[in-house]
């Protein structure tokens, strides 16, 4: 057996790896910079250009913008939903026939551009007045924004089936068998097992669906529907002053972020029985 | 049906000859701005998965304005906030002002907007690159960039494919905003069209369907596309 034949001396520890200013700390700074420069451009711009006789005349329009706008997009949302039922059955039938017609409408209004849909609906529309009269739906297609809220609910219809019939697929074949082997009818297996597990799967593309529902919103402006965008650019067309974008880009942001934080929190609610606590 | 068939003609009493001009505008609007989307998306995602705090939150500041912001409000804000930039700076240069480009302008806004949702695509791709690829690489000793381009982009074209194709679709379809700030693309040659003829459903339908008809196309060249980028994964059982 062999002893240490002596202490190892004690010494301070190793000097603390130095902090290095690698490529990416100077890219991460120059680029926050470069946001700070522009955050400060843009509140510049709005101070500088600060003009009370303005702002008194076109703000309150702008925020009766968004009041139009969040009708507008909560409207079509609640339309569209009702209406993206039946087309999620159908793509989920069995029967070739009704699994086509449902597939065509919904590559229609998923493959063509919002903006030319809503052409097509709102001037369309004006060119069969006479029918139109004759079946006393005239004074809904006049109007631009009923207009705007039938062709969005349509295209958000299309993209909310989808995500309800991805996320009923998703739900596991056992499940369906399980709730058979109970002799549970269809309708209750369908109301009580399936859509409840589908619904969690799907509140995140809905959430998203909602976001793209809002930012979409804006080309009602297109069809003179006067919206967030459309009094933004009313008041941009009399002021030639770019602050009322700039007013709008707030306000379309601040829409859009509220409504994320508020999904999270909906989300990890609704989910809480699903995570794991250890 | 022969009436719609005359206005549709090639010619000069029919409109097929503005539109196809304009279905050229559409396909290489989409088609210039990919690569300036694809390019600006990876170094944003390439900035998301730094390990430096900083410019990760620069990266997400990105994402979060331009995913935020309507697209129609993104080509205004670039098409006027350029219009007054370039005329103020070219008056003080050379004493007169010069216009904006719409063509220019859509470029610019829409690859911000592809970018922002591309840099989303690649880091989930990114995420999806197991570690021991890295260190692979590490152990074969290649150099970062070599990691990059040999073992790292090809995997990560296979599994960002999906996403890409998806946001080139959302991009096609995107185009058409452009037709507001006057740029002869399909919808707008179209409402050229509706505003001679008065025959506003005809002419608006055929725009769909050509834009449909470019998504299809679109699908098939995507299919063999990830046919190539997925051709070694059939030999592994």
């Amino acid at each position: 057996m062999t002893a240490a034949a002596a202490f190892i001396p004690a010494s301070p520890p190793p000097a603390a790896a130095r902090r290095r200013l690698g490529g990416a700390r100077i890219a991460g700074l120059g680029i926050l910079a470069l946001w700070t420069l522009l955050g400060v451009a843009i509140l510049w711009l709005l101070v500088a250009g600060y003009d009370g006789e303005m702002i008194a005349r076109y703000l309150p329009r702008i925020l009766d913008g968004v009041l139009t706008t969040l009708q507008l997009v909560g409207l079509s949302l609640v339309i569209g939903a009702a209406l993206s039922i039946p087309v999620a059955a159908g793509r989920l039938s069995a029967n070739p026939a009704i699994g086509a017609v449902t597939f065509a409408y919904s590559y229609f209004f998923r493959g063509t551009p919002l903006l030319a849909q809503t052409f097509l609906v709102y001037y369309g529309a004006g060119q069969f007045v006479g029918f139109f009269r004759e079946i006393g739906l005239w004074w809904f297609f006049r109007d631009a924004f009923n207009c705007a809220v039938l062709t969005f609910a349509l295209n958000t219809a299309a993209y909310q089936a989808e995500i309800l019939a991805g996320a009923i697929r998703s739900v596991p074949r056992g499940q369906w068998q399980a709730a058979q082997s109970l002799a549970l009818p269809r309708g209750v297996t369908l109301a009580r097992i399936i859509v409840p597990q589908a619904l969690i799967t799907a509140l995140r593309p809905y959430g998203n669906e909602v976001v793209l529902m809002i930012k979409g919103s804006a080309i009602a402006s297109i069809i003179t529907v006067l919206d967030l965008m459309g009094q933004t650019r009313y008041a941009f067309s009399k002021t030639y002053d770019l602050q009322v974008y700039l007013w709008a880009a707030i306000l379309y942001l601040a829409m859009v972020e509220i409504l994320r934080r508020v999904w999270d929190v909906l989300e990890r609610r609704l989910t809480r029985h699903l995570q794991r606590t250890d | 049906m022969n009436e719609a068939l005359s206005l549709l003609s090639f010619g000069p009493t029919g409109w097929g000859d503005e539109i196809a001009s304009g279905v050229w505008v559409t396909v290489s609007l989409a088609a210039s701005t990919l690569p300036f989307g694809l390019a600006l998306g990876f170094l944003v995602a390439l900035a998301k998965t730094s390990e430096d705090a900083y410019l990760r939150a620069g990266a997400n500041i990105y994402t979060t304005l331009f995913r935020g912001l309507p697209e129609l409000l993104t080509l205004f804000l670039i098409y006027y906030g350029g219009q007054i930039a370039l005329s103020a700076f070219t008056q003080r240069l050379f004493g007169q002002p010069t216009e904006v480009n719409g063509f220019v302008a859509g470029l610019f806004a829409l690859s911000l907007v592809f970018s922002s949702y591309a840099s989303e695509v690649f880091l989930s791709a990114f995420r999806g690159i197991p570690a021991g690829q890295y260190e692979g690489a590490q152990a074969l000793g290649l150099n970062r960039i070599k990691t990059m381009r040999l073992v790292i982009l090809p995997q990560l074209v296979r599994l960002a494919l999906p996403g890409l194709s998806n946001l080139w679709l959302i991009l096609l379809k995107d185009t058409a905003l452009v037709s507001v700030i006057g740029l002869s693309d399909i919808l707008r040659n179209t409402n050229v069209a509706v505003g001679n003829t008065k025959e506003p459903f005809l002419f608006f339908f055929v725009a769909c369907m050509i834009y449909l008809v470019l998504s299809m196309v679109s699908s098939i060249a995507f299919g063999f596309i990830s046919g190539w980028a997925e051709r070694g994964q059939e030999t592994r059982a």
